[in-house]
């Protein structure tokens, strides 16, 4: 018997007032604690994948698509753009590094990306087993895809067409792995690298009996068809964008407008972009931020309300326990354990709610992204949060348990 | 021991102040007293007195032998629990324990170890052995007020203060409930005070003063 013993009973004696309580709390404390996951893991994986790159060119169209199906293979590509001219970049004074990539294929919902041996060196990723492609119809895969499809090196494969795994599949033409990648939690991870010419004369290929263009994401495909045989000679090679890295930070103010003004090509700055995407995000992420908060003042309330009328109904036992020797000060820290439980109770039913928010969320960017978000460690701001919990679970019970302080032992025994 | 001189208590000093002046008495180690009264008459407050929750306008309460009026709450409260056991009209619990936490509380308040043997033993010899695990809601009135007896001496007081504990229950348990104050009292050598109206009881004790 000690007074955490008679707290605990007294929480469990009004089950569903306590209910109540713990559950507005786990609402809104899972709802914050779900935001702040996301809110880090986002970033973390959006900020990894960008370390490096300082702009990326590719055909007209919307910026911010540019840069997510450039950088994070999980938007559309824009188009197309003649090789010639990103090629021509590499001559401009202020850019150091061009890393062409060159996509619209998948296998089984894998992104097929043309480029050089410079695409994963920039990630930092190394091959574990076999080598990297050398030549044309050689891949090298990353580590998840190799754990979903289970290919090894040695294996073919055909891709299909398309970014979904229901494309059309080029079927005569079949890549061989020859690498896996080390996991790098990068963006290569979830890839296929292949040489840049595997793109070309896969499309080359197919020109003669199939309609398809190596424009290969245009809806208005159709149209150009007709022109496509001539346009795709050999001169005309194209690829989807480039990630350009810049020899000092003055290209960032000249370089953008060169492009845009001087060529077919958009310059778009993945810095700029992900933070207006941030910035977009950002206001429903406020407004479930706010939804968070007001639940959790409902929840203090409640705990209130709980305590307060359970006070009333219990004034007797109250002055009971005085008249038998406990002294006011040891009640009122009994009755303030009710509401720091409930706060406890509350903040490990949110965080562990939050964790199955995330799962349940990471698992469906999983599959639709390749992207996992499964970090479920303890945030350090989640801290703050429990702070916050235990401080409203006191105060909320402090307020009717001083009355306590007031009750009058003789007339509250003689009166029932 | 227990001994009252002079005792008097007003409510509320004001204009519709209800004052009460009480016979002097004394009851010995060993011995029982009963004190009767018709509703009205200050027997709650004479009680609650005598169990230092309220505070006498003037006159003194000795208990073992020591004057007791001047002490701070905090002391009264300390003496309270050391040597009194209380049985209540209507026997009140915390709705929350089971009927063994409820007599471990009383240890517990008191800030003595917690004797579940004693508990154990008391709930034998009252007849509620079998209910130490129900709460006490589940328990019947006469069990109620049995539970309430034995939490009363799970102190081991020198003075047991009962206020109309056998005015709720039919004769049979009135008896029983009588019987067992009576013998626990004796067997603690305790002093027992029983303040009622209840006209039976007045030839169950040799020792009487009206109200």
């Amino acid at each position: 018997m000690n007074l955490f013993k008679i707290s605990w009973a007294n929480v469990k004696n009004k089950k569903l007032n306590s209910f109540l309580s713990v559950l507005l709390l786990t609402l809104g404390i899972g709802l914050i604690s779900i935001l702040l996951l996301l809110n880090k893991q986002l970033d973390e994986q959006f900020r990894k994948n960008l370390r490096g790159i300082d702009l990326v060119v590719g055909a007209k169209g919307s910026p911010l698509q540019l840069i997510l199906s450039s950088i994070y293979q999980i938007d559309s590509p824009t188009g197309n753009v003649s090789l010639e001219e990103v090629n021509r970049l590499k001559m401009n004074p202020f850019v150091k590094t061009v890393i062409p990539l060159s996509m619209g294929d998948n296998y089984k919902g894998f992104r097929i990306v043309g480029t050089t041996g410079k695409y994963p060196e920039h990630f930092r990723a190394t091959v574990g087993t076999g080598k990297l492609f050398e030549k044309s119809m050689e891949a090298t895969i990353g580590s998840k895809v190799a754990e979903a499809t289970g290919l090894k090196p040695g294996d073919t494969f055909a891709g299909s067409h398309g970014m979904d795994s229901e494309g059309e599949t080029h079927g005569e033409s079949l890549y061989e792995v020859t690498g896996i990648f080390e996991p790098s939690g990068s963006v290569v991870d979830q890839l296929i690298l292949t040489d840049l010419a595997s793109i070309w004369d896969l499309h080359q290929h197919e020109e003669g009996h199939s309609s398809q263009a190596p424009a290969l994401l245009e809806p208005e495909e159709d149209h150009d068809h007709e022109e496509g045989e001539a346009h795709h000679a050999e001169a005309e090679k194209q690829v989807t964008s480039a990630l350009i890295g810049f020899r000092n930070p003055m290209g960032a103010v000249m370089l953008p407008r060169q492009i845009n003004d001087n060529t077919n090509m958009q310059a778009a700055s993945p810095s700029i972009e992900i933070n207006r995407l941030f910035e977009l995000l950002g206001v429903g992420i406020d407004t479930l931020r706010a939804l968070a908060v007001i639940i959790i003042v409902i929840a203090g309330i409640s705990v209130f309300v709980s305590l307060y009328n359970s006070l009333k109904e219990r004034k007797y036992e109250m002055a009971l326990m005085l008249s038998m020797g406990g002294t006011r000060s040891r009640l009122f820290l009994m009755l303030l354990s009710e509401g720091l439980l409930l706060a406890v109770f509350g903040f490990l039913a949110g965080i562990s709610l939050s964790r199955l928010g995330l799962w349940v969320f990471s698992r469906s960017a999983e599959k639709d992204f390749h992207y996992s978000l499964a970090d479920f460690g303890f945030l350090p701001e989640e801290g703050l949060l429990l702070a916050g919990a235990i401080a409203l679970g006191i105060l909320a019970a402090a307020l009717p348990s001083l009355g306590i302080y007031r009750l009058n032992i003789s007339r509250t025994l003689a009166e029932d | 021991m227990i001994a009252a001189k002079d005792l008097t208590f007003s409510y509320s000093p004001g204009a519709d102040a209800r004052s009460f002046s009480f016979p002097d008495f004394r009851c010995s180690n060993n011995e029982t007293l009963l004190i009767l009264g018709q509703s009205g008459r200050g027997k709650t407050t004479l009680l609650h007195l005598l169990a230092l929750l309220l505070r006498p306008a003037s006159g003194e309460i000795l208990i073992d032998d020591t004057a007791v009026r001047e002490l701070s709450p905090r002391q009264a409260a300390g003496i309270r629990a050391q040597k009194i056991g209380i049985v209540y009209q209507k026997a009140h619990f915390v709705g929350a324990l089971s009927v063994m936490d409820n007599l471990l509380l009383a240890n517990y308040l008191s800030d003595r170890p917690q004797d579940r043997e004693r508990a154990v033993f008391l709930a034998g010899e009252l007849g509620f052995a079998g209910h130490l695990h129900k709460k006490t809601h589940q328990l019947s009135q006469g069990e109620q007020q049995r539970v309430s007896i034995a939490r009363a001496l799970m102190n081991n007081p020198t003075v047991i203060l009962a206020d109309e504990p056998t005015s709720s229950l039919d004769d049979l348990n009135c008896d029983r409930v009588i019987h067992l104050l009576q013998e626990q009292s004796q067997k603690l050598g305790a002093s027992l005070v029983v303040v009622t109206h209840d006209q039976r009881l007045k030839s169950r004790f040799p020792n009487s003063i009206s109200l």
